[in-house]
């Protein structure tokens, strides 16, 4: 077992920090205030290639694709900087190219991949409805066969990136046998009629990612444009959410880092009572406790980035990853609140905003809840011996 | 047309410390860099590749670690990237370091056609040793003019026109015919960052290639500790202020104590 | 070449250990070992009771140089607008108590085309001697020009120690001189001083951005080359003097020019000098605001000082660039130096720790500039400076 990192990925880790801190940073603030990406960041963004992660060099990408602890480590950098961006490339890399790339025709990917890559054309996956959170299986918004083509009916919301977005894998009801529904993704290209983008939402948190809900109104799609075959929906849903799910563990493991070298800062240099209160060992409890929390989300993030990568059933790893990460991110953005004290309330410093981005983690991508019936399920089904 | 860019890794000077308990220097998470003003030495040499055709060469003389800058260099989008590693040119100053780095650019130039037209680029100084000697030393054991603090460049033709700066108010454009060698400014550009996909070939597509003495067969009297004609009598840390004097008081106090001590000095 | 500890010899006392800045040899089993930090710089040997520490390097075999044909001080300058840079004059402030020590004459070198009527005015600064290669040409300065004449005038004239400004232009022939003659050059000396039972010159100078300080020696090489910033140094008082003159007429032509001026661009010259200042108020980021630097500059206008600034206040549009002192700005050794709201980093101690007195006021009890401060005042300078601003004013009336 070998615990260390190679040559490449500590330059990508090391390039990805450098940059962060010197084009992501000095916006974030303004960005999350704004509920809006900065222009100048996302041109540079493109440049850098950070939509191309995970797609391979034959299709403009950076051919990360099969080396998911190295897009790990990049979406890790990101997020320590700004988790808005890692949500947005995140989610753009994982749960859109990545499956197009992984599941979809050489057709599909010469038609799609390339402008995805180059971040020309930013993607989203839907899934979520009104009536289909947790419950996936809810799903209403309907395709119905004309010909060759199949005309979508309804709508989505909480899309992430939805709003920017040009492609889409969208999640449709494609027949029903008794109470079982039947789900196809099909790939929608934007630019079609009775697409239109409804409410964007102003949140909590990760407030400069876009989050919009979708309007479907006899949207006309291909035969060609179906990801994987009919019926095939449910399957595809739960794979390409077990791949989204380490991208977003690590988007976690960031923001923990971020929140945990913000409150060691903090600890050594605030004076209190005559000393640092890094010496208090209230103080020290806490860092102690966040450090092994992120850390704990980071191992098993690689780990589950290490199964993908070796063709090994990860469904397990990274639902306990994501799980683990994302309320690794919270506590820690939590306690780094309370050490912080009085400031720790001010929008003037950063932890605001991380405790803020952190309780997203929490919900989006699959819920804690979810997570933990994921993970139980398959226990309780195979065997602790899994693990 | 082969454009070589000398680049260094150096200790990131700026979080270089003094530990006061043990008087010594504080190592732990100091981190090795590539000397910033190379970067810039890089940026221009990619500019020139964009816009004729031209190979850039990445030379660095270093222990084995070094190769870590030249494997940066790479991703930046260098061609190609060679260390000169060796026990035997360990200690070097920067006569030595001249001569050693001089061998190999004459070993590339053997095994190119075009031996005539080439440019040599290096940052100013680099931000260890501060010298800025490496530069001038190069392009004497070359033979080729060098043009030092340059802060814009033109390649037009088979001629070089820059702006070199002697002080703020004195700046001077020069031509001069390749092969010549450059030092740049920091003003001279922005380097870029690597991509990722630049980063992903620097490690699958192309190598960074290990000279040792053996490949460079230099003469052993110019190489290393031998070759260097400055030496390192002592290293010791600044002296600290001894006899201090901490004003307190009011303000109007601090003043009057501070003028009193100072009219005391002679000052005023 | 490897340095190598002899372990019949050592007897594990730990002067190594102590003396080394680099954490480049420990103790381990009472026996010393050299680590991987090891620096090669020596200091371990001088402090071994038992010499059992020996640094290997093959012998220095042949082109051993007489070094006893090499006697004298020179300092070269350098020139614009036919106005020699006052660095030189500096130098031969301190080249004089070099060459007293050595019993050897002191030289001043200047390449140019139009310098006949300044030379007796140089020679009030006190060399024994001035060397003045003329020729039209050298209006401007030309790399390869001073290059060629300056080593053939070494090569002829053999001089032991030679000081040049560290300025872009010092900069760009000294090294190159330096390798064509094969000797050792120290750049950017801040003290220099002469071992009396070698000759050698001991050329001290900082390094790792400031962190520690080097005394190095060129013992194998003659001449012993230097290049020293403006400011450090003072010029000597001027003095009369029979200096005596060698013009040399070179006859260099156009063609043997292998890089061509084609264009001087002349900004406007800048009034400020802060390298021949008596005394310099500067403000850092403490200061807060370009509102807040009024009071600052009041304060150097009572005091008839020049204006300074650290690094930042210059980043962030507060003061010109030419008021930046430290490291990437200039070098200063003013009388008084009072350093407002300057946290004192090393970057900037760099260019002002030579002050023969330093002021510092600051909120920060830890902050680095107290450690160099000969006055430290802990407080707000907002509400120190004006009433210091007052106080200095009546002492003034009182006058």
């Amino acid at each position: 077992m070998d615990f260390a990192l190679n040559e490449q990925q500590k330059m990508l880790r090391k390039i990805t920090r450098e940059f962060a801190e010197e084009y992501l940073a000095p916006v974030a603030e303004e960005s999350d205030k704004n509920s809006k990406l900065d222009e100048k960041a996302f041109q540079k963004m493109k440049e850098m290639n950070y939509f191309g992660t995970c797609i391979p060099e034959e299709y403009g990408g950076a051919g990360l694709h099969d080396d998911t602890i190295s897009t790990s480590i990049i979406t890790e950098e990101i997020g320590r900087v700004d988790a808005s961006w890692s949500i947005t490339t995140g989610v753009h890399c994982s749960v859109c190219a990545y499956p197009i790339y992984k599941f979809g025709t050489e057709d599909q990917r010469q038609r799609f991949l390339i402008d995805l890559a180059k971040g020309n054309k930013v993607g989203a996956f839907c899934l979520t409805e009104a009536n289909a959170g947790s419950d996936a299986g809810g799903v209403q918004l309907g395709a119905v066969k004309d010909g060759d083509e199949w005309i979508l009916n309804g709508s989505k919301i909480f899309a992430t990136n939805g709003g920017i977005s040009k492609t889409l894998l969208v999640v449709a009801k494609t027949g029903e046998k008794g109470s079982r529904k039947e789900l196809t993704i099909f790939i929608v290209d934007t630019d079609t009629l009775g697409y239109s983008v409804g409410v964007k939402e102003d949140k909590l948190g990760v407030r400069a990612s876009n989050t919009s809900e979708l309007v479907f109104q006899d949207v006309h799609v291909p035969q060609e444009n179906i990801l994987g075959k009919t019926g095939e929906g449910f399957k595809l849903s739960m794979k390409i959410l077990d791949f989204g799910r380490i991208s977003i563990a690590a988007q976690c493991v960031g923001l923990g880092q971020a929140a945990l070298e913000a409150s060691i800062k903090y600890s050594n240099e605030r004076v209190q009572f005559g000393q640092p209160i890094g010496r208090f060992q209230g103080i020290q409890w806490k860092i102690a406790d966040m450090a092994c929390a992120v850390e704990s989300g980071r191992l098993l993030t690689y780990k589950a980035a290490y199964m993908c990568d070796n063709g090994m059933d990860y469904g397990l790893a990274s639902a306990m990853a994501k799980l683990v990460a994302s309320e690794a991110a919270m506590k820690a953005a939590h306690s780094a609140v309370q050490i912080h004290g009085g400031y720790g309330l001010m929008k003037a410093y950063a932890v605001e905003r991380y405790f803020r981005d952190a309780k997203m983690g929490e919900i989006y991508e699959g819920t804690s809840e979810i997570q933990r019936l994921v993970i139980a399920n398959q226990l309780l089904r195979r065997g602790a011996s899994i693990l | 047309m082969k454009i070589f860019v000398c680049v260094k890794q150096v200790p990131a000077v700026a979080e270089v410390r003094i530990d006061p308990k043990t008087n010594t220097l504080v190592r732990e998470g100091i981190p090795s860099i590539m000397n910033p003003y190379d970067k810039n030495a890089i940026e221009l040499a990619l500019t020139i590749k964009e816009e004729r055709e031209a190979e850039v060469i990445a030379i660095s003389m270093g222990p084995p670690q070094a190769s870590e800058v030249l494997r940066e260099a790479l991703a930046m989008g260098v061609d190609k990237a060679f260390l000169l590693t060796d026990k035997a040119f360990a200690g070097a100053d920067t006569l030595a370091t001249s001569y050693t780095l001089s061998l190999a650019i004459k070993n590339i130039l053997k095994e190119s056609r075009d031996k005539k037209e080439y440019l040599v680029i290096l940052g100013a100084q680099a931000i260890d040793g501060d010298t800025g000697q490496v530069g001038p030393e190069l392009a004497e054991e070359l033979k080729i003019p060098q043009i030092t603090y340059v802060q814009k460049f033109e390649l037009k033709q088979e001629k070089i026109v820059v702006e070199r700066v002697f002080r703020k108010e004195e700046v001077v454009i020069i031509e001069a015919k390749l092969p010549a060698l450059l030092s740049v400014l920091k003003e001279i550009n922005n380097p870029r960052h690597p991509t990722l996909s630049g980063i992903v070939d620097a490690y699958s597509k192309k190598d960074v290639v290990i000279l040792s003495a053996n490949e460079l067969k230099p003469n052993k009297r110019k190489i290393g500790l031998n070759g260097s004609m400055t030496e390192v009598w002592k290293i010791f840390i600044p002296e600290r202020k001894e006899d201090q004097i901490i004003i307190k008081g009011t303000n109007e106090e601090i003043a009057q104590e501070l003028c009193r001590n100072l009219r005391n000095d002679k000052i005023l | 070449m490897s340095i190598f500890i002899d372990d019949e010899l050592c007897t594990g006392c730990g002067n190594c250990v102590e003396n080394c800045v680099f954490s480049g040899v420990e103790i381990i089993d009472d026996k010393a070992i050299i680590t991987e930090n090891c620096a090669f710089c020596g200091a371990c040997l001088d402090v071994c009771p038992v010499n059992a520490i020996l640094i290997e390097s093959e012998e220095f075999k042949g082109d051993k140089i007489d070094l006893s044909q090499y006697r004298g001080v020179w300092v070269i300058a350098e020139h614009y607008q036919n106005i020699i840079h006052p660095v030189a004059f500096q130098l031969l402030g301190k080249g004089a108590e070099l060459a007293k020590e050595l019993e050897v004459n002191l030289t001043f070198v200047i390449l140019g085309a139009d310098f006949d009527d300044q030379l007796d005015k140089i020679s009030l600064y006190g060399p024994d001697q001035i060397i003045y290669i003329k020729s039209p040409i050298l209006k401007h300065y030309y790399s390869d020009l001073y290059v060629e004449a300056l080593t053939d005038l070494i090569n002829e004239n053999k001089p032991e120690i030679i000081l040049i400004g560290a300025t872009p232009t010092g900069r760009d022939f000294a090294p190159r001189i330096a390798k064509r003659l094969n000797a050792g050059l120290t750049a950017d000396c801040t003290g220099l001083e002469i071992d009396q039972n070698t000759r050698n010159l001991l050329q001290t100078r900082p390094t790792f951005g400031g962190t520690l300080m080097a005394t190095i020696l060129t013992p194998n090489s003659r001449p012993q080359m230097a290049t020293v910033r403006p400011g450090i140094f003072q010029s000597p008082e001027k003095m009369k003097k029979n200096t005596e003159i060698k013009k040399i007429e070179y006859n260099f032509k156009e063609k043997d020019l292998v890089s061509k001026i084609v264009k001087v661009i002349d900004r406007e010259k800048s009034t400020i000098n802060l390298e021949e200042a008596e005394i310099i108020v500067a403000g850092g980021r403490g200061v807060g605001s370009k509102e807040n630097f009024k009071m600052i500059e009041e304060l150097a206008e009572v005091l008839g000082a020049e204006l300074g600034g650290s690094r930042v206040t210059v980043e962030l549009n507060w003061l010109d660039q030419d008021r930046q002192i430290g490291q990437t700005g200039k070098t200063v050794s003013p009388k008084l130096y009072i350093a407002c709201g300057i946290s004192g980093a090393i970057q900037h101690l760099v260019g002002m720790q030579n002050s023969e007195i330093i002021v510092a006021i600051n909120k920060d009890r830890k902050a680095p500039i107290f450690k160099v401060a000969h006055y430290g005042i802990i407080g707000d300078l907002h509400e120190i400076v004006p009433v210091l601003i007052e106080e200095i004013k009546k002492i003034k009336n009182e006058e």
